[in-house]
């Protein structure tokens, strides 16, 4: 398969990701949108590490993974506080920084 | 077979991504994309990177969809509203992201990379394959590695911090936990004298501790 085909594919999956951040409002659905946005760049990475013949864009997309890992955890942790709090889990709810 | 490969899992992951941002439950969307990294670490495989795909199976699909499944069994599926806040929210949605894929495509395509149109030069056996990935981290991205490793450490110190339940650091949780276990007899003793004018006051007092109680 030629390198292109994964490029495009990784800006459909990118684009996906993008409508979901767009039209969701559950702030679990948001981050799990930025995972396929990320995931998309992942793949993205490795078609262009396959082209060029180098290694280094598969250790760029580990250090991806690992942004990935914690952006969910630290998501994740502010969730369950909005949660604990009993505030709505929406983000057209959520705009205001005091409220 | 490379090609039958590449479209059975590129249409697995455009699903997953799909069924990611289409379903109403949170559940079915976090299952959705643990379908979606599987197909995306088939075509890790295709690309002859063999240790990107091992560790997207193993951390995505193994531990932080764990968590997500976890976070989202605690919080459980919300009633998200069906109709839009801005009014043809989701038309313009779906131009915007029609309009940047075709940009990213033709970016990208049209960008005189002649490498793009072919398989890539012919790479030795041991491309991608864990211990390649492993020299180039501990030899020559030493300090990304360590620097990605504290960045761990940090976020999983202050997911903590961010949701751990506040016991005592609360202004209000203090002298809850004081009446509390200070035991039964110091309330109505210090209650009873100041109740006792009013007549009516016993009852609120009565109940404040109860009302405490199960918090």
């Amino acid at each position: 398969m030629n390198i292109s085909w994964y490029i495009v594919l990784s800006a459909l999956l990118f684009t996906i990701g993008a409508i979901g951040i767009l039209v969701r409002r559950s702030p679990m659905v948001i981050l799990l949108c930025l995972e396929l946005m990320l995931n998309a760049g992942n793949l993205a990475l490795v078609a262009f590490s396959r082209e060029v013949g180098n290694q280094q864009g598969q250790v760029f997309a580990l250090v991806v993974m690992v942004i990935a890992a914690c952006e969910v955890v630290v998501g994740l942790g502010l969730i369950v506080a909005i949660f604990r709090r009993k505030l709505p889990l929406d983000v057209d709810d959520l705009r205001r920084l005091h409220g | 077979m490379e090609a039958v490969l590449f479209f059975i899992a590129a249409i697995g992951a455009t699903v997953g991504a799909i069924g990611v941002v289409a379903a109403r439950n949170p559940f079915y969307s976090v299952l959705a994309l643990v379908a979606h990294l599987f197909s995306l670490a088939v075509l890790f495989l295709l690309l002859t990177s063999a240790f990107i795909a091992a560790a997207q199976v193993v951390v995505y699909a193994g531990a932080v969809m764990v968590l997500y499944v976890f976070v989202v069994a605690y919080v459980g599926s919300g009633h998200e509203p069906k109709w839009d806040p801005v009014p043809g929210q989701r038309l313009f949605a779906g131009l915007l992201a029609f309009f940047l894929f075709v940009e990213i495509s033709a970016a990208v395509l049209s960008s005189g990379l002649r490498a793009l149109s072919t398989h890539g030069p012919d790479v030795p056996a041991g491309f991608g394959d864990p211990a390649a990935i492993g020299n180039l981290l501990l030899e020559k991205f030493l300090v990304p590695f360590e620097a990605s490793s504290v960045l761990l450490l940090i976020a999983a110190v202050g997911a903590i911090v961010l949701a751990a339940r506040k016991r005592s650091g609360e202004p209000g949780g203090d002298p809850r936990n004081g009446r509390q276990n200070g035991g039964g007899a110091t309330p109505p003793g210090h209650s009873a004298p100041e109740a006792r004018p009013e007549g009516v006051a016993p009852a609120p007092t009565a109940s404040s501790p109860t009302l405490g109680a199960p918090r």
